[in-house]
């Protein structure tokens, strides 16, 4: 009998057992002896002139250690890092140091540090030092700060902006009045995309861990790339990588907002560097919630031009980025790089796109699920809607005319991207015969008869992730993957993949038992240190298993070829008569002359059977380099009804049809999907980072930030469409960020809809549709 | 420097005689202290439910109970949930339908799911996601979670109850 094909099996997950039961172990559980805590003084203004920081009250404090502002660091700690400096932020705009220095920027700008034997004496300590600040005017509103006379945050550089983009667009709006003339029509929007907190359950931390005697530094961090992490502190501390050893324990949950190196762990680092104790800093939420990189916050002005048929010639993008008040890893390129090259979404469409790249006195955004995905997919599935209320038309019929057809990939859009494949009708049509769309519009005709306000609303998405190909980034975004095969025939996997929540171990397990025809249980999946991973690229941006996965898969090709001449040897065959089915070698035409996977695995690890010529041991390294990104897309429909007395929305139906092409386990791709639309969902609903004019932050707790509980979120009914792509040898595409992508626009149409507006800024909620209605009336 | 306070607290069935300071947390004490770190921190304004655990036979958030009102009490953490080397039914249930992702919200959800259960054996999914609204979770959307606490009612409800090897 067979072992059971482990692709495609919902299985439940590997990681579980230890997490059901507390025993895992995320970085605020490591104890190391003689370890000392750091707590950390932060702005409580949004802009200010730091005259003067005594620290002596707290040096004094009975069990602090040590305490350290910018003038300890200079010359020791290098700036925070940055992928790709744009414009001025190459002569140094939004470049900082791990603490202030001359002046604070944001709500939270960390100021200065204190270490002491506890958390709570740490705490008391940071209270004690004196700041001297000279508040200045503050500007918070990205559109305000690119006015003359805004405040200044880098005054040397005369304006907030950091950098432009302003293409001409002589051609567009040829084609803008080319169709105004044959008696198209132009919708102009303005869109927001608010400011969003990550809120991972699990905050930041750092345990930082420094041995003099030979000057190597072991660090333990929430992070979603040990390598990323090692290779730029080790420059920024000033140790070579070689003695620099980062391992990533359990971590909870991250959605990009681990992705940075904090100032944080460069000062834990020379802290420890400093006083050769092990020194631990564990974040709290109010901190979280305040300097944690924020997501999104980002001003599209669009216009779209589409014939009385419905047949879009043409969309031109503003986009205006806020990039808080300092630049860090992606800060500058999250509009540009990400989400401009996907800017016509899932439509044969031109596009003309410029934008602005704008320092405010926020905190600094970075990648948060979706990372400029979101905001463009937001642009055109808006862009449609908008169209199909001008013309009267119904929006899945304008989707329909102007999809990518199958014949069309791969795909170049005038965006920039090059599509791998898609076959985006099969999934609209799934989702609107599974939401019953028919029904749903007459159900909507009787309701609005009654006077009562629902609405519906689409989001055919896609999106670009898998990365990447050389040349998506500064360094190259490859993955690796070591496998060795022991003695017995059991199978270690070190994977420079760093998952946090994503069931990496349960997915590559898959992999691997397939490929071999052994046991799920034979297989075991690490990650997370450098020492036994030596390099790798991360988790983030949906490329685990499609880049993680394939290393995987191409390593377990490497060690079956040698397998097999092995097994060739033993058998008295050769190679290529081999075959590996079932976990067993044996000649083709004659399986009862069989070795078993063990078997062959103990002749390579002992090699005194061996022939000559064959190495000993089975383990290889992968490094799998995709030659492109890879399109995930998908049709979320959302139906919502909208209480005209309280101007509270529900959502009543959401049905999601995705297609991440093939699909390693179902019941992992389900999970990562009901979590990214919960996050696109809350975006849409009640999320939102909001500050004061004078830069106070007003949602400093979760009392104030509103992440979606379980009563506040429908049931998702899901689907899928399996259009493998030709990128990577498994089919795979990818599916973390692709629920938050597609559902922040299905709500937005449907609130639209609802309401027999144009538009509606996000979040939806009551007092704002209250507002609107109340207007109406 | 403040004086600090003699507690015993029984944890997980065992008794332990310790000294805090007054404003210790029960949540710092299980975790620094008696070096049950299965218990997590994720707020501070008591919103997100990560440290729930039993007090006296009653869910709380330990971030937000003082180690010293714990003092002669008896206190369930996740660790004690089930029977030495097996699992409850409602780790069970979690880890069967992926009620669980990055597992950080994991401990006080469950802690929170068992207090739930005890007092109503057989929810719908209204009385599920509205039972839990003082946990939150930012990975699984929270429909896998409602199938996970669905699922554990069946388990309890017909005694399937017997504990599970925790390696299986």
């Amino acid at each position: 009998m067979g072992i059971a094909a482990m692709i495609g099996s919902p299985i439940k997950r590997r990681e579980d057992p230890r997490l059901i039961t507390g025993q895992a172990t995320y970085v605020d559980d490591i104890k190391l002896h003689g370890m000392l805590h750091m707590a950390v003084l932060r702005s409580p203004y949004g802009h200010a002139r730091i005259k003067g920081i005594n620290t002596e009250p707290a040096r004094q404090h009975p069990g602090v250690r040590a305490v350290y502002t910018a003038a300890d660091l200079k010359g020791v700690v290098g700036p925070v890092a940055i992928a790709v400096p744009l414009g001025h932020i190459e002569k140094g705009m939004g470049v900082h140091g791990p603490l202030a220095e001359g002046k604070v920027r944001f709500y939270g700008d960390p100021v200065a540090v204190v270490i002491a034997d506890d958390p709570y004496t740490a705490r008391d300590a940071v209270d004690l030092i004196e700041v001297d600040y000279e508040p200045l005017p503050a500007v918070v509103d990205v559109e305000k700060a690119m006015q003359p006379g805004a405040p200044l945050l880098y005054e040397e550089f005369g304006t907030n902006v950091a950098f432009s983009l302003n293409p001409p667009s002589d051609e567009m709006d040829r084609i803008f009045e080319q169709t105004k003339a044959d008696g198209g029509v132009v919708v102009k929007a303005r869109l927001v995309n608010q400011r969003l907190a990550p809120v991972p359950m699990e905050t930041r931390g750092v345990v930082a861990d420094f041995r003099k005697s030979d000057r190597t530094l072991t660090v333990w961090a929430g992070s979603q790339n040990p390598h990323l992490l090692r290779d730029i502190l080790c420059g920024l501390v000033g140790l070579p990588q070689h003695q620099v050893h980062v391992i990533v324990p359990e971590v909870g949950g991250g959605f990009g907002s681990k992705i940075d190196v904090y100032p944080e762990e460069m000062i834990a680092s020379f802290a420890t560097m400093k006083l050769g104790r092990p020194i631990k800093w564990i974040e709290d939420r109010s901190e979280s919630l305040a300097v944690a990189t924020h997501g999104r916050d980002q001003i599209d002005y669009i216009e779209v031009a589409a014939t009385k048929e419905g047949r879009v010639t043409g969309l031109k993008v503003h986009g205006i980025s806020d990039l808080g008040a300092y630049c860090q890893l992606f800060t500058d390129v999250i509009m540009i790089a990400f989400g401009f090259p996907v800017s016509c979404g899932a439509y044969d469409i031109p596009v003309h796109l410029s934008g602005d790249i704008v320092f405010t006195n926020k905190a600094p955004t970075d990648a948060y699920r979706g990372a400029g995905r979101p905001e463009a997919t937001y642009v055109a599935e808006r862009a449609m809607d908008l169209v199909a209320r001008e013309l009267g038309k119904d929006p899945a019929e304008i989707r329909k005319i102007n999809f990518i057809k199958p014949e069309q990939f791969p795909y170049k859009s005038s965006a920039g991207a090059v599509y791998d494949s898609g076959n985006y009708l099969p999934a609209l049509e799934k989702a609107m015969q599974i939401i019953g769309y028919e029904q749903l519009r007459a159900e909507q005709a009787q309701k609005r008869a009654e006077g009562k306000l629902m609405g519906i609303g689409i989001s055919s998405y896609i999106e670009i992730c898998g990365f990447g190909p050389k040349g998506s980034a500064p360094v190259g975004l490859y993955e690796s993957a070591r496998v060795r095969v022991e003695q017995t025939g059991t199978v270690m996997v070190y994977t420079g993949s760093s998952p946090h929540g994503q069931g990496g171990e349960t997915t590559f397990s898959q992999i691997v038992a397939d490929e071999f025809g052994i046991p799920i249980e034979n297989v075991m999946v690490l990650h997370g240190d450098t020492d036994s991973t030596p390099e790798g690229r991360g988790t983030y941006g949906s490329r685990t298993t499609a880049v993680g996965g394939s290393a995987v898969y191409n390593a377990t090709q490497r060690l079956k070829e040698k397998m097999k001449q092995i097994a060739a040897h033993m058998l008295e065959a050769s190679p290529d008569d081999v075959t590996l089915e079932d976990g067993k070698f044996s000649v083709k035409g004659a399986p009862q002359k069989a070795v078993s996977f063990a078997d062959v695995a103990a002749a390579a690890n002992l090699s005194n059977t061996l022939p000559p010529g064959i190495e000993p041991g089975l383990e290889t390294t992968v490094f799998f380099e995709p030659e492109a990104c890879v399109f995930p897309f998908g049709t979320h429909i959302c139906a919502v009804e909208i209480d005209k007395d309280t101007g509270e929305a529900r959502i009543t139906r959401y049905v999601a049809v995705d297609d991440c092409g093939r699909q390693i386990n179902p019941l992992l791709v389900e999970g990562q999907i009901h979590g990214g639309l919960a996050q696109g969902i809350g975006q849409a609903m009640c999320e939102g980072v909001v500050y004061g004019e004078d830069g106070q932050l007003l949602t400093a707790t979760l009392m104030d930030y509103a992440v979606p509980i379980a009563k506040e979120l429908p049931t998702y009914e899901l689907d899928s469409t399996v259009t493998p792509t030709p990128v990577n040898p498994l089919g795979v595409k990818g599916v973390g960020e692709a629920g938050t992508i597609g559902s922040t626009p299905a709500v937005a149409n449907a609130v639209a809809d609802a309401l027999g507006v144009a538009h509606v800024d996000m979040p939806f909620t009551a007092e704002k549709l209250w507002q609107i209605i109340h207007q109406q009336q | 420097m403040t004086m600090k306070r003699e507690i015993t607290v029984t944890v997980n069935g065992q008794q332990y005689h310790s000294e805090v300071e007054p404003r210790t947390l029960l949540v710092h004490y299980l975790r620094d202290m008696l070096d049950l770190t299965g218990t997590h921190i994720g707020c501070n304004t008591s919103q997100c439910g990560a440290c729930v655990v039993m007090l006296n036979g009653e869910a709380v958030k330990s971030c937000t109970v003082l180690a010293v009102q714990a003092d002669g009490g008896e206190v369930t953490t996740i660790e004690g949930l089930a029977p030495e080397g097996g699992l409850h039914p409602i780790q069970e249930a979690f880890w069967e339908k992926h009620g669980l992702q990055c597992g950080f919200c994991t401990p006080g959800m469950i802690m929170a799911s068992y207090q739930l259960l005890k007092r109503n054996p057989n929810p719908s999914e209204a009385e599920i996601r509205k039972g839990l609204e003082g946990n939150i979770c930012r990975c699984t959307g929270y429909q896998n979670i409602v199938r996970a606490v669905q699922d554990a009612a069946e388990r309890m409800r017909t005694g399937a109850a017997a504990p599970v090897g925790a390696g299986e």
